[in-house]
C-alpha cells in the first residue's frame, strides 16, 4: 500500500489514511475530510513553521484525545510552532510545562501509555539530554518489556535541531545520531514545509514514539506550496529527490538544500548526482539506498552532526554489506567536525557546498 | 565576543565566561547543569579541608530541574560547603514563577532535601553581600548547604536610557562609557586561530 507514494520530483503528495492502534477518532474524520477535500486540493504558500503549525491543527482537530505541551508552547513557542492552539483547543489540551526535559518526556509517556497522542515539545534539541533516560529506557522499551500489554506509542516528542548560523554549542547540535542506537523509537526529520506537515502528522499518528527533528534554519526561510487539507507521508520510506547516475548522495533534513547546490555544480563538470532523503532515520529505508547504489555504484553521505560516530556510519556500514562488489570508490561522509558545535568557527565546522563537491568529485574519480 | 583576546580564547559562546585566577568556573548555557557541577567542586573544596565555598548561582527556572534537587540532597547529606544563590527575576525565557511553580516561595525549595533557605532582596547591594557574608560564614563553619534566594526582576527594556528611579542619568552615562570603552577593545580584537578549531577538544 504505502509504495505507491514513492514520488519523483515536486509534485502534490498523494492522500493516504493508515491503520492506527490508538483512538480512532482520528481515522473517521481523516476519511471524511478527504472525501471533502479531493474535489478541490488547494495548497498555499506556506513556511517551515507555518506548516509544522498546521500539522499540530489538524492533529488536535482530528483526535480530541490529543495534546501538545513543552516549555513556551502556550503563547505560541519560541519558534512560533503552537500558535493559535491554546486559543482553539484550549488551556487542558495545550499547555506550558516547568523548565524540566526529563519530567515532561516522562509526562508525555504516561500520558500516551493511556492511549493518548502525547506531543511534546523540547525547545532545543540541545536540551533533550535530560530526557535520554526517559527515552531510551522507558519510551523505546515500553512495548516490548510488556510483551505489548502497554505501549506508549502515542508519544511524539518534537524539537528544533540544527546549525543556525549564530547558535554556539547550545542552539545548534544535531543529536539524532544518539537516538538511531535505540531500537523501539522512530527518528523523522523533514527537509521542507510540505514534507514537514505530512511526516509530522504521520509521526503523530504512527503507533510507536517518535522523535521528529525540525531544522530551525528552515522555519522562516523554506517556503513552498503546502497541501491545504489533512495529508500523511508515509514513515520508513526514503525519497529520491533527484536522479542522477555516477554518485548516490545520502542526507536529510537543512543539509539537503545544500547537498542539492553541490549536485547542480557537479552537473556543470559532467558528473550526474542522485540525491536521496532519507526522512526516517530509523528504522531506515536501506532498500532505496542500496538500489540507488547498485546503479551508481558509488555513495556519498552527508550531514551537519560531527563524523564520527554519526548515523552516516551505519549507512556506510550497511551498504558496504549490501554493494561491497559493486562500489567503485570507498564510501564518502561530508560532515560536521569532532568538535563540539563551535561559535566563531561554525563555517569551518559545517559541511559546506564545496566540501561536497570536493568530496563528489574524488569519489567519482577514485 | 568569539575574540581571541576573550575569556574562553574566544571559542565559548556568550555565556561561557571562565576566569582560573578567581575561580570562576564559567557561565552555563544549560539550565541546571551547574549546580551538581557546583556540588562537586564544594566535594572537592572540603576534602581538601580548604575552608573554602562554592557559590553556585542559578535562576528561577533552573528550580524546576530534577538534578537541582538531587544536587541538594547530597550537599545535605555530605554537610558540602556550598551557597546556592537563586537569582529569582521571576521569568525564565516566557515563564513565569507562579505559572509553572507549585511552590513560588522558592527559599523553602530545598527544605525537603536538608538544604535551609533564605530570602533577599536581590536589589539591595547591601542584603545581597551580608547575606553572602553570613552564608559563607556558616558553610565554613561545616553546617552545610544554604540557599539564598535573591529577588530581583527583570527589565523590560533593553536600552540603557530607560528612564529607572533608582539611577541617575549621570550615573548611566559612566556606565555607558565603561561598556563602550570594552566593546572597542573588543571589537578591534582579533578572532582566534584556526588551528584553535581542534585545540582542546581532548587532552
Amino acid at each position: 500500500m504505502a509504495s505507491c507514494l514513492r514520488r519523483y520530483g515536486r509534485r502534490l503528495s498523494v492522500s493516504i489514511c493508515e491503520k492506527r492502534e490508538l483512538s480512532t477518532a482520528c481515522e473517521g474524520k481523516v476519511i471524511q475530510q478527504q472525501q471533502q477535500q479531493q474535489q478541490q486540493q488547494t495548497a498555499k504558500l506556506l513556511n517551515l513553521c507555518s506548516a509544522i503549525n498546521q500539522a499540530l491543527h489538524l492533529a488536535l482537530e482530528t483526535d480530541p484525545r490529543s495534546y501538545v505541551f513543552g516549555e513556551d508552547v502556550s503563547f505560541g513557542g519560541v519558534f512560533r510552532c503552537t500558535t493559535g492552539l491554546t486559543e482553539r483547543f484550549g488551556k487542558n489540551r495545550v499547555f506550558n510545562t516547568p523548565l524540566c526535559e526529563q519530567g515532561i518526556v516522562g509526562f508525555g509517556i504516561g500520558l500516551a501509555a493511556m492511549g493518548n497522542r502525547a506531543i511534546a515539545e523540547i525547545q532545543f534539541a540541545d536540551y533533550i539530554y535530560p530526557a535520554f533516560d526517559q527515552i531510551v529506557n522507558e519510551a523505546a522499551k515500553f512495548r516490548y518489556r510488556s510483551g505489548n500489554q502497554y505501549d506508549c506509542g502515542g508519544l511524539t516528542i518534537r524539537a528544533p535541531y540544527g546549525a543556525v548560523g549564530h547558535g554556539g554549542h547550545y542552539h545548534s547540535q544535531s543529536p539524532e545520531a544518539f537516538f538511531c542506537h535505540v531500537p523501539g523509537i522512530k527518528v523523522v526529520i523533514p527537509r521542507s514545509p510540505q514534507q514537514a506537515k505530512g511526516l509530522l502528522l504521520s509521526c503523530i499518528r504512527d503507533p510507536n514514539p517518535v522523535v521528529f527533528f525540525e531544522p530551525k534554519w528552515l522555519y522562516r526561510l523554506a517556503v513552498e506550496e503546502v497541501p491545504e487539507h489533512d495529508y500523511m507521508l508515509p514513515l520508513s520510506e526514503a525519497e529520491v529527490i533527484r536522479e542522477g547516475s555516477d554518485i548516490t548522495l545520502v542526507g536529510w533534513g537543512a543539509q539537503l538544500s545544500i547537498m542539492e547546490q553541490a549536485c547542480t555544480d557537479a552537473e556543470k563538470d559532467g558528473i550526474s548526482c542522485e540525491l536521496i532523503d532519507l526522512k526516517t532515520l530509523i528504522p531506515w529505508d536501506k532498500e532505496t539506498v542500496e538500489t540507488s547504489v547498485r546503479k551508481t555504484g558509488r555513495l556519498l553521505i552527508s550531514h551537519e552532526a560531527p563524523v564520527t560516530g554519526g548515523f552516516g556510519a551505519e549507512i556506510s556500514a550497511s551498504i558496504v554489506e549490501r554493494c561491497f562488489l559493486r562500489l567503485e570508490a570507498p564510501v564518502a561522509r561530508v560532515c560536521g567536525l569532532d568538535t563540539p558545535f563551535p561559535l566563531v568557527f561554525e563555517p569551518f565546522y559545517m559541511p559546506t557546498k564545496n566540501k561536497i563537491l570536493d568530496a563528489i568529485k574524488s569519489t567519482v574519480n577514485y | 565576543m568569539g575574540k581571541r583576546t576573550g575569556c574562553s580564547k574566544g571559542k565559548g559562546g556568550s555565556m561561557h565566561m571562565f576566569n582560573t585566577a578567581k575561580n570562576f568556573f564559567g557561565g552555563h548555557g544549560i539550565v541546571g547543569a551547574q549546580v551538581p557541577i557546583g556540588t562537586g567542586i564544594a566535594f572537592a573544596e572540603q576534602y581538601k579541608k580548604s575552608k573554602g565555598v562554592v557559590f553556585t548561582c542559578l535562576g528561577d527556572g533552573a528550580m524546576n530541574q530534577g538534578q537541582v534537587y538531587e544536587s541538594f540532597n547530597m550537599a545535605s547529606l555530605w554537610k558540602l560547603p556550598v551557597v546556592y544563590v537563586v537569582e529569582n527575576n521571576e521569568y525564565a525565557m516566557g515563564t513565569s514563577v507562579p505559572r509553572s511553580s507549585s511552590v513560588v516561595e522558592l527559599c523553602k525549595r530545598g527544605e525537603g532535601c536538608g538544604v535551609p533557605g533564605r530570602q533577599v532582596d536581590g536589589m539591595d547591594v547591601f542584603a545581597v553581600v551580608g547575606a553572602a557574608d553570613d552564608a559563607a560564614k556558616l558553610c565554613r563553619n561545616g553546617n552545610g548547604p544554604i540557599l539564598l534566594e535573591m529577588k530581583t526582576y527583570r527589565f523590560r527594556g533593553h536600552s540603557m536610557s530607560d528612564p529607572a528611579k533608582y539611577r541617575t542619568r549621570q550615573e548611566v552615562d559612566e556606565v555607558r562609557e565603561t561598556v563602550n570603552e570594552a566593546v572597542e577593545f573588543a571589537q578591534n580584537s582579533p578572532e582566534p586561530d584556526v588551528d584553535e578549531l581542534y585545540t582542546d577538544v581532548y587532552k
